[in-house]
């Protein structure tokens, strides 16, 4: 049996209505998705089983994972933002330009962490050996960049607008146009890898990684904002997109939360 | 709404998780990614092992990242993991003198990983660990488990993080000792045997 969009908007459907049950009975909001959400089929045999086992951080300050790896300067090069002087040709497509801020849970800034994206071409298409969409690669776009964010924990990227792509979870599966996204916090708990949207993308409602986020609110936050004064002139499109880092830090300790 | 008002506490929750995708080749990974522990070092130990699915089946497209302690138990603040040449923008890669503590492997067709690093020392009342962080397709959040090394049988009983576990879920989080200062770490993600994953509160 070929699986169908229609099964998955029902298996989607099926997912929301029971989260939004388990949270009018008294349950917390889910800000993160759970790993076993079927609809991503890719999920089915990728997810443990067993109940993760808590770590009370507030008990040893000594951990490991309260720390994180440093980046500095010379981890990066000098036009490592900018995805579209990485070749010797211009990329072709819309120019965008996406920056925002790198926050922890308090909405401290997280200052001189790395970030790191990756994204299809304008096409839709990775430039990656295994990527088997049939659309034409751009030789004068890798889809890469990083950055280390800044005293106030700013990060700017200029690029081009991914184009959406189709994807074998079931027929006729299309992903949103999006941006994944790599961050580090001050700690290593606080580990971040996630993926940018842009506003009212009409796939949204099909996309089971998106939809995997049940939690309307916390879906809306991975939409980037478009930012008139991001826009530069006779050049690029402007997004802004703020990121929240989860998960305890030293920081948030000393402060006995 | 993605502008957070940082005077508005409410305002700021988490940006959720996805999965870190099939495609994240040309970004992530990074040559020497693997060689943690400085050239020559005599504290290097190898951790090697699978990442293994619900089925048993290795994973070709996950990746890991080691992060630890130096051998006297002191956590890196060097910076230059991913160094990268000011001319051409690759990467230059280690320099194989700094000890960053923090490196990035990704599983080959086979589903196999490893890496050289330096053996970490212990912190507090722990025994002595490898922080691990687990990526892959299908996989919508990243999973963290640890990789204690054997040997000093006293630390281990009296780790708070293994004290905790059944005899059969504490042995998921303790390497094989291969000999050489080789040691085996396979990573299951669910079924039989599965690793003891952590979550930071
Ligand atoms: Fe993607």
């Amino acid at each position: 049996m070929t699986l169908t969009q229609h099964d998955i908007d029902q298996e989607i459907a099926a997912e929301h209505a029971a989260y939004e049950k388990r949270v009018a009975d008294g349950a917390p909001v889910e800000h993160h998705p759970r790993r076993d959400y079927a609809p991503y089929r890719s999920s089915l045999l990728r997810h443990p089983k067993q109940p993760l086992v808590a770590i009370d951080v507030s008990k040893d300050p000594e951990l490991v994972e309260l720390h994180s790896p440093a980046f500095g300067e010379r981890d990066l090069g000098a036009i490592d933002n900018d995805l579209t002087r990485q070749h010797t040709g211009e990329p072709v497509g819309e120019r965008i330009t996406v920056s925002g801020r790198l926050l922890d849970r308090a909405g401290k800034p997280v200052r001189g962490q790395l970030i790191e994206i990756w994204q299809a071409n304008s096409a839709g298409r990775y430039a990656h050996q295994r990527e088997q969409h049939d659309a034409p690669l751009d030789p004068n776009f890798t889809g890469v960049g990083r950055t280390i964010t800044d005293a106030e924990g700013r990060y700017h990227f200029t690029t081009i607008q991914p184009g959406p792509y189709p994807w074998r979870n079931h027929l006729n599966a299309w992903r949103p146009a999006h941006i994944h996204f790599s961050m580090f916090g001050t700690a290593f708990t606080q580990r971040l890898v996630t993926q940018m949207y842009f506003p009212a993308d009409p796939l949204f409602p099909y996309d089971p990684i998106i939809q995997s986020v049940t939690d309307d609110a916390a879906r809306q936050r991975l939409v980037a904002t478009y930012d008139h004064d991001l826009s530069v002139p006779e050049f690029s499109m402007g997004y802004h997109w703020d990121i929240v880092l989860d998960g305890p830090n030293a920081t948030w300790l000393e402060e006995g939360r | 709404m993605t502008k957070i008002d940082t005077s508005k506490p409410e305002s700021v929750l988490p940006t959720p998780s996805h999965t870190v995708g099939p495609f994240y080749g040309y970004a992530l990974p990074f040559r020497g990614g693997e060689e943690i522990a400085p050239v020559g070092h005599p504290d290097t130990v190898t951790v090697h092992g699978y990442v293994l699915d619900g089925e048993g089946e290795p994973l070709p497209d996950a990746f890991v990242e080691l992060w630890g302690a130096d051998p006297d138990g002191n956590v890196p603040t060097t910076d230059g993991s991913i160094r990268r040449d000011p001319a051409t923008g690759g990467y230059l890669g280690r320099n194989g003198v700094e000890f960053t503590g923090w490196g990035r492997v990704q599983t080959d067709a086979n589903g196999h990983w490893y890496a050289r690093t330096l053996r970490p020392g212990a912190r507090g009342r722990s025994a002595p660990y490898l922080s691990v962080c687990v990526f892959a397709r299908g996989l919508l959040v990243h999973l963290f488990t640890r990789i204690y090394l054997p040997g000093d049988e006293t630390a281990l009983a009296a780790d708070p993080l293994l004290a905790r576990l059944d005899r059969a879920r504490r042995d998921t989080l303790i390497a094989r000792d291969e000999g050489h200062g080789t040691y085996r770490f396979d990573i299951r993600l669910q079924g039989e045997g599965e690793t003891v994953f952590l979550e930071f509160t």
